[in-house]
């Protein structure tokens, strides 16, 4: 008997990219932000081939869950083609096997950055957001000493100060994106930077979603059918982006969230920021045969 | 009652609002409160004189429970605190010292969230005790800064833009925003010149006359003491060396620090 026979032959890195233990730690901080949900765990995050700050908190949490049979869509800011999606798209099935592809409605896990797709996700999709910084409580407590305590407090009365200045200073609330929400009725999180457009969508939702910051070292999730409030004063109702009435230049979708591409004239169009939603309805329009998923929008109205 | 009543004379017959006992408390060698007593009546006002390091701060520190002492008992006759408040959770501390409890500090620092704004500061308190209404929250907090003498025209500007006197205000609407049970000032005017000072002692003492609010005030200075408060207590070294009406104790030391304070001063 020889060693050779009793070893696996030798391979330049271990299956999905990350070795076993590593992939072990992820898994139990996975399991464990799914049982307290908006809870952030922290974890040892690996160095993976891409910069931190460019998403590789949301690239560990998918060479954990990949497997041969996994489809995964990568998107950055709504697209599918810009160079940090496809290349961690292509990373991703290089280090897998697992195919690829730009199309919601086929995927099984899509690592996002900004966007969560228009076309509702089903129960067997799994979604990962890459979230930069995951503190709600930053902007009101420099000190993360402090911030975990009042995260273990509930003591989140001073995040609507940050909302109280807005309608101050702008008469309505500005705040843009990753609107601190309240998770199952316990933990602020922040929802990574999506548009309030968004948020709504992880509220009651279907899919799981898990949040993972590389640089910060830490992970949380939002299970299935868990509710996601949105932290609104009692007499100033959530209000998501007024995109209702816009129209994709390219694909004429309308209804969905709208990017905004100023034009030489000093006007602006606005064309449709999940773009391969676009990309199938221009070729539904010119007649081949591409199926669009249910929407969560309708007319710029969550649908129930 | 109206305020000519209130400001006549009267006989203290209830029960005290603030009673604490037995207060002692070691930093390591050094003694810093040892078996101290105090007791405030409702609507009254108690001076508390000493020089540096005799103990008086951490003692309105443990008034407004951030510090636990080694032994003593601290009661507040509140329908919400039955027992000894040093027994007490964090979260319960917190919530009582949110709603029941306001403060004034010498560094406006320590009180206030210096980049944000000064109305904002004063909703601060009113959201942590639980208010979610915006426009509840800006009229509360509006009144409040009106209450402590603020120029409105600045309650949008952050504390770091204003005036040491302005600062002093704004902590000082922030302490009353909830109508609190019990005052505390740690040296409210110390680090402010003698005109401003006035004028904060003036507003001080106003809102002590039309609200009656019970308030507990540390100052090193007599001058201070001798304005606002009704009763002092001589601390000396973490212990209390005399007690008793301001003119009585000021007019007529029994202790020889009280009179030494008293002639430096004079």
């Amino acid at each position: 008997m020889t060693l050779a026979t009793l070893t696996r032959p030798w391979a330049a890195m271990s299956y999905g990219f990350l070795d076993a233990s590593a992939k072990r730690e992820m898994r139990r901080k996975i399991i464990k932000a799914i049982a307290v949900p908006g809870c952030q765990m922290p974890y040892a995050s690996r160095e993976v081939p891409i910069a931190r700050g460019w998403g590789t908190g949301g690239l560990q949490v998918t060479l954990t869950l990949i497997k041969p049979a996994s489809v995964v869509k990568v998107i950055d800011q709504g697209a599918d083609d810009s160079v940090n999606a496809a290349s961690i798209r292509r990373f991703l099935s290089r280090v897998s096997g697992a195919a690829e592809t730009w199309d919601t409605l086929e995927a099984t896990i899509l690592q996002s950055r900004h966007r969560i797709p228009e076309e509702r996700l089903r129960d067997d999709q799994v979604l990962v957001l890459q979230v930069p910084n995951p503190e709600p409580l930053r902007p009101v407590q420099p000190n993360m000493s402090i911030a975990r305590q009042m995260h273990a407090d509930a003591d989140y009365g001073r995040l609507w100060l940050v909302l109280y200045e807005q309608m101050v200073r702008s008469g309505r609330i500005v705040q843009g994106a990753a609107y601190p929400s309240l998770v199952n009725g316990r933990h602020v999180m922040t929802p990574s930077p999506i548009p309030r457009w968004d948020v709504p969508k992880l509220h009651m939702a279907h899919h799981l979603t898990l949040l993972s910051a590389g640089r910060e070292k830490r992970l949380y999730a939002v299970p299935p059918f868990t509710r996601v409030e949105p932290l609104v004063f009692s007499d100033v109702p959530y209000q998501v982006e007024d995109h209702a009435g816009l129209t994709c230049h390219r694909s004429g979708l309308s209804g969905v969230f709208m990017n905004e591409i100023p034009q030489d004239s000093g006007g602006s169009v606005f064309e449709a920021s999940d773009s391969n939603l676009g990309i199938k309805a221009i070729r539904q329009a010119e007649g081949e045969a591409t199926k669009i998923g249910p929407m969560w929008y309708e007319n710029g109205e969550l649908r129930p | 009652m109206t305020v000519m009543e209130r400001l006549a004379p009267q006989l203290v017959t209830g029960a005290p609002l603030l009673t604490m006992s037995g207060i002692s408390r070691r930093f390591g060698a050094v003694v810093a409160l040892e078996d101290v007593a105090a007791t405030v009546w409702p609507g009254e006002v108690l001076g508390i004189v000493g020089e540096s390091g005799s103990g008086k701060s951490t003692l309105l520190r443990m008034m407004n429970l951030e510090d636990t002492p080694d032994t003593g008992t601290y009661h507040l006759a509140l329908p919400e605190t039955p027992g000894n408040l040093f027994d007490l959770d964090r979260f319960a501390r917190r919530q009582l010292c949110a709603r029941r409890i306001g403060i004034v500090y010498q560094n406006p620092h320590l009180g206030l969230l210096m980049g944000h704004s000064s109305s904002g500061n004063v909703a601060e308190r009113l959201l942590i005790a639980g208010e979610r209404s915006f426009a509840t929250l800006r009229a509360k907090a509006k009144g409040a800064l009106e209450a402590s003498e603020f120029p409105l025209t600045r309650m949008d500007d952050p504390p770091r833009q204003l005036s040491g006197g302005m600062q002093q205000r704004v902590q000082l609407a922030k302490a009353i925003a909830l109508e609190p049970a019990l005052l505390l000032l740690d040296e409210p005017t110390t680090g402010l010149d003698v005109s401003v000072q006035a004028l904060v002692l003036d507003t001080l003492k106003r809102l002590q006359r039309d609200r009656a609010i019970t308030m507990v005030i540390v100052s090193h200075d007599l001058g201070v003491i001798r304005t606002m408060a009704d009763r002092v207590m001589v601390m000396r070294h973490g212990r209390v060396v005399e007690e008793g009406l301001v003119d009585q104790v000021f007019q007529d030391p029994q202790h020889p620090y009280t009179q030494e304070l008293v002639h430096a001063k004079l």
